[in-house]
């Protein structure tokens, strides 16, 4: 038996204890904001926050998270500015990677209040986007950080 | 309800309470319930045409709700909201008061494929008569109930207006009495329709995606959310090679995983593959990670298959060598032949090259998925698809059952890029579905995604140019080999007819003799559609050769592709039949293209600039016209002291002729250089004895954020000619640019992609 909070709600699990947080979300918990995409935390579309740091959940097996407070994008509320930048940037295509972006930069702008362009893309570099959004990825968190004139890069 | 003081709205509230009681007896929809239009007539695009016939199209409820039905995809290119958009322009909509219903897979939509670049393109007319006739049944309504002359009322956003008298009755207001006109009949068209200075949404900054907020949020629904009660998971293990089907296989240690339920077969399909499933061994479970656990320790002995001969290395050569061969002829003018063998006499230059591009995966984001429910011999799907109308076909084909007993809801797609033109995953699922008799969702896991893909094609060009004492070509020959998209329908195919129209029969550049030709090549994988499709690799071999030309004569690459384009005119090409409309509408006229180089010219300050970088980087150009679109991108490169290519710069001319919504425009072109930069520095799918070499992003690799371009600049070009693509136009010319900039930057050329596969310093 696994305790854990996810979005705040204390959770128990006694399935497979092999089973990654990201299909407990989504097919136990019906929290299907976090996508799949790669099943070996390559893309960063399963992008969460535990305890506030971003982390994989398709390679976090449930046996690991006893104890964690999980976030996913739900539990982001009100919207974060992190959210509003990214619709004032326009950011999104298919929009399928951004919610993991999006947890991505949340908790990388929590650790680095006033990132450089080469801080963001080492940050943002393990978040695959096959749209191609990078450019606006990279100015939405420029403009949440409240940085001036982000949105020329876009 | 919108407050509204007007004297006029409130004396007239007693007829309006009449208006809503009937408005509340027919239901919510009233101008859909009373919309019987009795003319289903042909509008011009592609496949089956669409319909006008308002009342499937739009809907406006008593509470001024507009619900306008998208009938295309939505993978990321914005057609879901720019079909709307033009709707909602001419009924005169307030925006704020529109939503959006995504159409199920229904022939009366006319063709949903949502492929080619052509959703605008092939409806934007359409939906402007959609929505122009609403909004005359409107002002018909309005002037009806004030008894005054129709062509006195006007409208506002969302309201019909009588300026004489100063009234005014929201479009809510007078959707029942609308509802009772007669629908505007094919006679009637074209309907007045706005001025293009009164569009309010169409080519306007302001429009962003009706799904925005939905998809910050986690909220959005994608193909890989969609779920129904009592459903389980599939995942399934397909035969590694092309055609090979179950010899034996053993689940033992596969049943014993906790969540599994059990293990079912799904036939293999009987050639050609078209979009049927490819057959294999699914393990059906509680949910999707049990499914994917228990696939790991199932035993299948798979039998042998004719493809198992196919190695990358080799096919190589049997393509280069089909290249340097006679092959079928696509475009004609002049005599090369005679031309090449004047020049050798004379001492001319002759000038040859080779290139080649590997196949290619699609890898959006999400993998294949689909949820499927059969019941009564009838099946209803809930699948992220482009083309829902295959899904019904497929669907129906596969299992023996009318496609009419098919519906297909279309949830958003996690990209699509051509894969999800393809519905075998659709049909995997209804498969299923029908054995167990409960909905089944199917999961491809991305190793499913990238083995399984209908991949792009692996392709071989031999290039050959005759030069005059100016450096211009005097004659020039361009042959392409690889296996067609047409061997997904057809085992026999070996020309590609069907790609010459991609970048291929269409050069538009002034040169006296010029012969493209194609060579036979066989396939052995799925091949399918990718992203802008052979336009990749034909505008690869063209322009970089044009850019070897360039050099060759000792000229500025951006001067001579001005003189390769030569002067401002109407390229003569031949056209079939099914292209009369691009012909009418959209010829290949060379001052668009010219147009387009000198502004991406001069926007990356290419004169100033070119030659003055520095060691290590560089310029390059190529300008392409694809889906009818004229694109021309500048891209900077800085190669590192590892021989690693950095892109701080990609400027981007674009002529689409009309657009809808230019920021979403931007993004695509944006994208587009990342996905270029994808397939020019890294991408590549290899099969070994038939099987896929790569599985996930570890070994097929995109672009990631720190290797993207990192400033990419889109020039819109003001245009009033008719809408054209823009969702792969973008990534024809990246490569070829980029390659030109490395050749800048290091004097090396890329004579094949990826370019990681090449030293460069």
């Amino acid at each position: 038996m696994v305790r854990f909070k996810v979005n705040g709600k204390e959770k128990m699990f006694d399935g497979d204890p092999d089973m990654p947080l990201l299909w407990y979300l989504r097919d136990v918990e019906q929290l299907t904001g976090t996508k799949f995409g790669c099943g070996m935390a390559l893309c960063g579309a399963c992008t969460v926050h535990r305890d506030g740091a971003a982390i994989r959940s398709c390679a976090t097996p449930m046996k690991e998270v006893g104890g964690a407070e999980i976030t996913t994008i739900e539990g982001i509320t009100p919207m974060h500015p992190v959210q509003k930048a990214w619709m004032e940037i326009r950011v999104p295509q298919c929009g399928y990677c951004q919610t993991g972006q999006i947890m991505q930069a949340i908790a990388f702008l929590k650790e680095n209040k006033n990132p450089s362009d080469q801080d963001i893309d080492t940050a943002m570099s393990g978040n695959i986007c096959r749209c191609g959004t990078y450019q606006r990825i990279r100015a939405a968190i420029h403009k949440a950080a409240g940085h001036e004139g982000a949105k020329e890069t876009a | 309800m919108k407050s509204n003081g007007d004297k006029s709205r409130r004396e007239s509230a007693m007829n309006r309470r009449g208006f809503l009681q009937g408005a509340l007896v027919s239901g919510a929809f009233v101008l859909t319930a009373r919309f019987v239009s009795e003319s289903l007539w042909a509008a011009q695009g592609e496949g089956a045409a669409a319909a006008f016939e308002p009342s499937i199209w739009m809907s406006i409820a008593p509470d001024g709700m507009v619900t306008i039905v998208a009938h295309r995809s939505e993978m990321g290119c914005g057609s879901r909201t720019a079909l709307p958009l033009v709707v909602a322009d001419e009924l005169d909509a307030d925006w704020a008061k529109v939503k959006i219903e995504q159409a199920i897979g229904d022939p009366k939509y006319g063709d949903q494929d949502t492929d080619g670049s052509h959703s605008v393109r092939s409806n934007f007319d359409l939906m402007r008569q959609v929505g122009a006739s609403g909004r005359v049944m409107l002002i018909t309504a309005a002037a009806n109930e004030w008894k005054v002359p129709a062509k006195e009322c006007t409208t506002e956003p969302h309201f019909v207006v009588h300026k004489a008298s100063g009234r005014k009755l929201g479009y809510g207001e007078l959707a029942g009495a609308a509802a009772k006109l007669p629908v505007p009949k094919k006679e009637d068209v074209p309907l007045p329709l706005k001025a293009r200075s009164e569009w309010r949404y169409i080519g306007k900054e302001s429009n962003s995606l009706f799904d925005l907020p939905e998809i910050v949020t986690g909220q959005a629904i994608f193909g890989m959310d969609s779920t129904r009660p009592g459903m389980v998971f599939a995942s399934i293990e397909h035969p590694p090679v092309l055609g090979q089907k179950i010899k034996s296989y053993d689940d033992q240690a596969t049943l014993k995983v906790a969540g599994v339920q059990k293990t079912v077969t799904i036939d293999p399909f009987k050639p050609p593959h078209m979009f049927q499933p490819l057959g294999g061994v699914a393990v059906i479970a509680d949910n999707t990670w049990a499914a994917f656990k228990g696939r790991k320790s199932l035993k299948i002995e798979w039998d042998e298959s004719p493809h198992a001969v196919y190695n990358s290395a080799a096919y190589r050569k049997t393509l280069e060598a089909t290249s340097r061969k006679p092959g079928k002829v696509a475009r004609n003018v002049g005599d090369v032949d005679a031309e090449f063998a004047r020049a050798a006499k004379g001492g001319g230059k002759i000038i040859e090259a080779e290139f080649y591009a590997p196949h290619l995966a699609h890898a959006s984001m999400e993998p294949p998925v689909a949820v499927a429910e059969y019941r009564d011999g009838k099946v209803t799907a809930w699948a992220p698809t482009q083309n829902p109308q295959a899904v019904q076909e497929t669907i129906a084909a596969v299992l023996g059952i009318k496609k009419e007993d098919v519906t297909c809801h279309v949830p958003l797609l996690g990209g699509g890029f051509g894969r999800k033109s393809k519905p075998d995953q659709v049909a995997e699922a209804a498969v299923l579905s029908k054995k167990l008799g409960k909905p089944v969702k199917v999961v491809w896991s991305r190793e499913d995604d990238i083995h399984f893909d209908f991949f792009h094609s692996v392709a071989a060009m031999y290039m050959k140019a005759a030069v005059g004492a100016d450096g211009k070509p005097t004659a020039w020959l361009q042959r392409t080999v690889y296996p067609p998209i047409n061997s997904t329908f057809d085992v026999s195919a070996t020309y590609a007819d069907d790609e010459m129209g991609l970048g291929w029969n269409n050069l538009p550049f002034d040169i006296p003799n010029h012969r493209a030709e194609n060579g036979p090549a066989d396939y052995h994988v799925r091949i399918g559609w990718l992203r802008s499709v052979a336009n990749i690799y034909h505008a690869f071999a063209i322009h970089s050769f044009a850019d070897e030309l360039a050099h060759a004569a000792h000229k500025d690459p951006v001067e001579y592709l001005l003189e390769l384009i030569g002067p401002a005119r109407i390229v003569p090409l031949e056209y079939k039949e099914e292209e009369a409309e691009d012909k009418a509408k959209y010829p290949l006229d060379t001052a668009r293209l010219r147009r387009v180089v000198e502004i991406a010219a001069e926007r990356s300050g290419w004169s100033k600039k070119s030659t003055k970088l520095g060691k290590g980087r560089g310029l390059g150009i190529a300008a392409h016209r694809s889906f009818l679109t004229y694109v021309a991108t500048v891209v900077e490169v800085e190669v590192d002291a590892r021989g690693q290519v950095h892109i701080p710069n990609v400027w981007t001319a674009v002529d689409a002729g009309t657009v809808v919504s230019p920021d979403n425009i931007r993004n695509q072109f944006e994208g587009a250089a990342s996905f270029g930069t994808s397939l020019a520095l890294f991408s590549e799918i290899t099969a070994t004895n038939g099987a896929i070499d790569q599985g996930n992003f570890n070994n097929y690799l995109l672009t990631r954020m720190n290797r993207a371009p990192k400033h990419v600049d889109v020039h819109i070009v003001e245009s009033e000619a008719p809408p054209a693509g823009v969702g792969e136009p973008g990534v024809p010319p990246f490569a070829p640019a980029l390659c030109n900039a490395v050749f800048a930057a290091t004097g090396k050329r890329a004579r094949e992609l990826p370019l990681s596969k090449m030293k460069l310093v």
